[in-house]
């Protein structure tokens, strides 16, 4: 292959190749693949794909022993996003994906293209999307620099969610030590497809149009994926800004409705977003998986700058960009639909024979790679794994020695107005949560429920309930038990809206790989995961790996983000978190043993991460998800409220709380376990149930094996939590507990403005 | 029929339509804006709520340049009715069909809540389903929905009867208080000195059935879609 006149690109050698991230190792394998020494541009698109971030070389190995099957599935990982069959033709799309370097280098951009990026893996597979989440993780609220991230992330959120049209309905806010060096901006959608309309990324049919769609090309985002994702941060990193992609939303939302179009004509055979690695990912993707080849035209491709090389063009980021390809013949009809609204779209190659991906810039071929050869050696390694030194010393705990909390009242008050447990209104109100016209429960409640609408306006009497959770510290503490309390505390938000809940998405955080505890912890949750996905037939149908969270040495806590989609059917019949009416009675679900590990109190009051967290019980968990179903079907139940961070008492306050008015409670607990742990411990597997007919509530629960008890009744402007003898334990005006719940965030966030 | 205008960047447009065809059974049709006519057939013309050109310039500025903005216009001094929702009110501001202008909001931030707004003119063809001190619960999202009227300009529409809707409290008071985003005198939609062309910034269109934030809103678009029926 000649190399290209004209252009002046660095000698392409080993050392040139380790800049590049890749390993002596990976570099003979190029060598081998090729036969000769790799083109500049080749060594760049090698480099982004078998870069951590899109080869998932650490990860693979558990990945693979995760579940991924289930009769409800459509499609399992490995394609845009998971489908998964709703019924009656209908198919749910979703993804859960991070974008945590571009967010702590420049949060509002980061975390715009982060929405955009997950909205096109919806929109790909020809799914309308209808629904985002976000699971945002903060270094302490009280670093100036973090209320400056925490600022800038939900004005990027919004500002890309709110034009896009595509409701934010629910999302997790936390603030942690641990993430002062590495914040988590984990962004979800889901989306409503017709199963006769679902797309896949392949290139097929020799001869077939490869056309580029969507924003011109630029020099944004160069190695995003493998620079800034793939590799710790140090002191230096506020030097990678220019790798971080900027956003249009409003190219995506014409793009959403151009390629949603253009999905109900027969005109096309494969679509692929250009994400990570832009135009090469996407064409070595689309080609691999069609078992063909592909010839590309860069002199073709749309340009934002002059002078772009041909390295440029096909590693830049550039958002807002799909490469499809077209059933030969049909090319006018496709650009016509673009042109319709002003996208630019053109036909830049063709799928060709002989499994090679080929590149000409000039008249001269710049890339020539066999395809197969690169996915099939793409490297997957068995990294080492150590268990922490420290970790048996992180799960002491002695709770004799724990000094019981002598104000239970303002115990309450405390974690009310702790960061993370306090409202997170100030973040979502600035998000549209109403567009499409299907949100039922939006941010705030367990799980949000959004109803299903055909793509021609038909209202349907299907609603998908969505959420997402994480407990870190739990997952610090025990990686395996933290991974299977995440799994089990999504579904059971998901189930206390009456949904079933039918399979997950993932999105793993972690520290730096080539630490031997790290993979550990990778290994760990992983085994979590797989266990409890399979326990609660959630199958795993989309995730992401984001490695390297984890700066000048110190690692993020493991943070496995899980998304879990139900579905409720029909949706006039659901629960709420809230008390809906007074003189409901209140009836606990489940059990609490007196579990202190790893708790907010714990934490807040004691200064203590320590611990085993609470133990998951999965069949318990399946029966209490069977007995919701039925209970929401029948109508006794009509408020469904998880007991997770800050215990039973929180629990309580936020069902009094979070209505459209306050209801209070009078209740009586009959327990003889030390007071604080049964009023903040966080055992699992329980549920704030409220309904007019408790006998018949706890009938029902006896029937499925799920224990209950009622504890007290709904009413009055207050709550109130005594023994079954002697004085109150908690007794507090709702007005005053409200005022503290609602102010934790914009009393902190106010002192930032005052600076 | 009525002819909801979809503009690139109209997010609110599908809705609207539901609003109308699926909740309370009007003809109504998406309109793409690169039309120079609106359908022969067209009684009603709604400009929906979004980002019309993505607002990278003022909102709405762009979108008056449309070609189908210059049928609505034609439309409008016809007598025709047109009702404009948060973007669509903008755009309606900054095509001269409505008076005064909408601004950032005051606290800057893009706002989405459900507020109440107190009805100050009841008339067709937009509000003939309430009566004058009704208050509605509707939802806003918005971060350019301060409305602003220089004083001489505030006069007039307050003499000519032409602001139909002020943020109030939940007891129809209008108070500094439940003004979300600093829009002189609680405006929060406004009409034509004629009556046939009105601009609102929350969204009624979001509030039409009861599971679903309340139905509220039917007082609006139903009054519209009376009007269009009889016009018929």
């Amino acid at each position: 292959m000649s190399a290209a006149g004209g252009l002046r690109e660095p000698r392409v050698d080993l050392a040139l190749a380790h800049e590049h991230g890749l390993t002596t190792e990976e570099w003979g394998n190029v060598l081998e693949i090729l036969g000769r020494t790799p083109t500049f541009s080749e060594l760049g698109i090698f480099s982004v794909m078998w870069a951590e971030h899109c080869s998932y070389k650490s990860s693979k190995r558990y990945l693979k022993r995760l579940p991924t099957e289930g009769p409800q599935v459509i499609e399992g990982p490995g394609e845009n996003a998971g489908v998964v069959d709703i019924g009656d033709g209908l198919a749910a799309v979703f993804k859960i994906e991070s974008h945590n370097h571009p967010s702590f280098i420049e949060p509002r951009q980061g975390a715009a293209t982060g929405v955009g990026g997950i909205l096109r893996d919806i929109f790909t597979m020809g799914a309308r999307p209808i629904a985002s989440l976000d699971s945002l993780r903060f270094g302490p609220i009280e670093d100036p620099k973090h209320r400056y991230l925490l600022q800038g992330v939900v004005d990027g959120v919004g500002g890309y969610g709110n034009p896009v049209g595509v409701a934010t309905v629910g999302g997790e806010t936390q603030f942690h030590e641990c993430y002062r060096g590495n914040i988590l901006v984990n962004a979800f959608n889901c989306g409503v497809v017709e199963q006769d309309k679902i797309f896949l990324a392949k290139a097929t049919g020799i001869g077939n149009p490869v056309i580029y769609v969507g924003s011109k090309t630029g020099r944004d985002g160069i190695h995003g994926a493998s620079l800034l994702a793939s590799a710790e941060f140090d002191e230096g990193s506020e030097a990678k800004r220019p790798t971080v992609q900027v956003g249009d939303p409003f190219t995506e939302k014409c793009l959403i409705e151009a390629c949603l179009e253009l999905m109900r004509t027969d005109a096309i055979v494969g679509i692929q977003d250009m994400g990570a690695a832009g135009l090469t990912c996407s064409s070595f993707e689309m080609a691999s998986s069609g078992g063909t080849g592909i010839d590309l035209d860069l002199d073709l491709v749309p340009q934002r700058e002059v002078g772009m090389t041909p390295y440029e063009l096909l590693l830049s980021e550039s958002q807002e960009r799909m490469l499809l390809v077209a059933r030969s013949g049909e090319e006018a009809r496709v650009l016509e639909i673009f042109e319709r609204w002003d996208l630019d779209a053109v036909v830049v190659g063709r799928v060709v024979e002989g499994g090679h991906m080929k590149v000409a810039w000039h008249g001269q071929t710049v890339v020539d790679i066999p395809v197969d050869p690169v996915a099939a050696n793409s490297p997957e390694l068995e990294r080492q794994v150590v268990e922490p030194a420290d970790l048996r010393e992180r799960q002491k705990l002695d709770l004799a020695a724990v000094m019981p909390e002598s104000d239970l009242g303002g115990a309450l008050e405390a974690l009310l107005d702790s960061p993370n447990l306090g409202s997170k209104e100030w973040v979502w109100r600035q998000y549209d949560q109403l567009v499409q016209g299907g949100t039922l429960i939006g941010p705030g409640g367990d799980a949000a429920l959004v109803r299903v609408t055909r793509e021609d306006g038909t209202p349907t009497d299907k609603a998908l309930a969505l959420s997402v959770d994480c407990n870190p510290r739990w997952c610090w503490l025990d990686p395996y038990q933290g991974a299977v309390a995440a799994v089990a505390e999504a579904a059971r938000n998901v189930a206390c809206t009456g949904a079933k809940p039918l399979a997950l998405t993932n999105c793993l955080n972690f520290g730096n790989p080539e630490k031997p505890e790290i993979m550990w912890e990778f290994a760990e949750a992983t085994r979590g995961l797989g266990d409890a996905a399979r326990a609660l037939d959630t199958p795993v149908v989309s995730g992401n790996v984001s490695f390297y969270n984890e700066t000048s040495g110190r690692a993020i806590y493991p943070t496995p983000t899980v998304a879990v989609v139900g579905l409720l059917e029909p949706w006039q019949r659901h629960a709420v978190s809230h008390f809906t009416s007074v003189g409901r009675d209140v009836v606990l679900l489940g059990e609490s043993r007196e579990e202190l590990g790893g708790s907010d109190w714990l934490a807040l009051r004691r200064g203590l991460e320590a611990g085993l967290p609470p133990s998951v019980d999965l069949a318990h968990e399946r029966a209490l998800h069977a007995l919701l179903a039925a209970g929401v079907a029948a109508g006794v139940i009509e408020t469904a409220h998880d007991v997770s961070s800050g215990g039973l008492a929180l629990a309580l306050a936020e069902a009094a709380l979070t209505g459209p008015e306050w209801i209070g409670a009078e209740i009586e607990l009959d327990d003889p376990q030390r007071p604080d742990a049964l009023l903040f411990g966080e055992t699992t597997g329980r549920v704030v149930a409220a309904g007019a007919a408790a006998e018949r509530l706890l009938d029902l629960a006896r029937e499925h094996g799920v224990p209950a008890r009622r504890i007290g009744r709904t009413g009055g402007d207050r709550l109130r939590i005594r023994p079954a003898a002697g004085e109150a334990w908690i007794d507090a005006a709702l007005e005053r507990l409200h005022h503290v719940w609602t102010n934790a965030l914009p009393r902190r966030i106010g002192a930032a403005r005052e600076e | 029929m009525l002819a909801v205008v979809q503009f690139p960047g109209s997010n609110d447009d599908r809705d609207m339509r539901f609003a109308f065809k699926a909740v309370l059974g009007a003809e109504a049709r998406l309109v793409f804006h690169k039309a120079s006519e609106l359908p022969p057939d067209t009684r009603g013309v709604v400009i929906p709520g979004g980002f019309s050109y993505g607002d990278y310039l003022r909102c709405g500025a762009m979108a008056q340049y449309s070609p189908i903005m210059a049928a609505v216009k034609r439309f409008a001094d016809a007598g025709g009715p047109v009702l404009g929702v948060c973007n669509g009110f903008q755009v309606l501001c900054e095509s001269g069909l409505l008076p005064g202008a909408l601004v950032r909001n005051h606290g800057l931030h893009f706002i989405c809540e459900f507020v109440h707004v107190r009805v100050e003119r009841a008339a067709a063809p937009f509000t003939s389903r309430v009566a004058a001190g009704d208050v509605l619960r509707i939802p806003i999202k918005h971060g350019e929905g301060c409305y602003y009227a220089e004083p001489g300009l505030l006069d007039e529409l307050e003499q000519g009867g032409q602001i139909v809707l002020r943020y109030c409290e939940v007891d129809g008071s209008v108070s500094a208080a439940a003004n979300p985003n600093g829009s002189v005198a609680n405006v929060a939609g406004v009409r034509s000195a004629r009556g046939n062309v009105m601009g609102l910034m929350p969204h009624p269109e979001h509030a039409v059935e009861p599971a679903f934030g309340g139905s509220d809103g039917i007082a609006i678009l139903g009054s519209f879609a009376d009007a269009v029926r009889s016009a018929v």
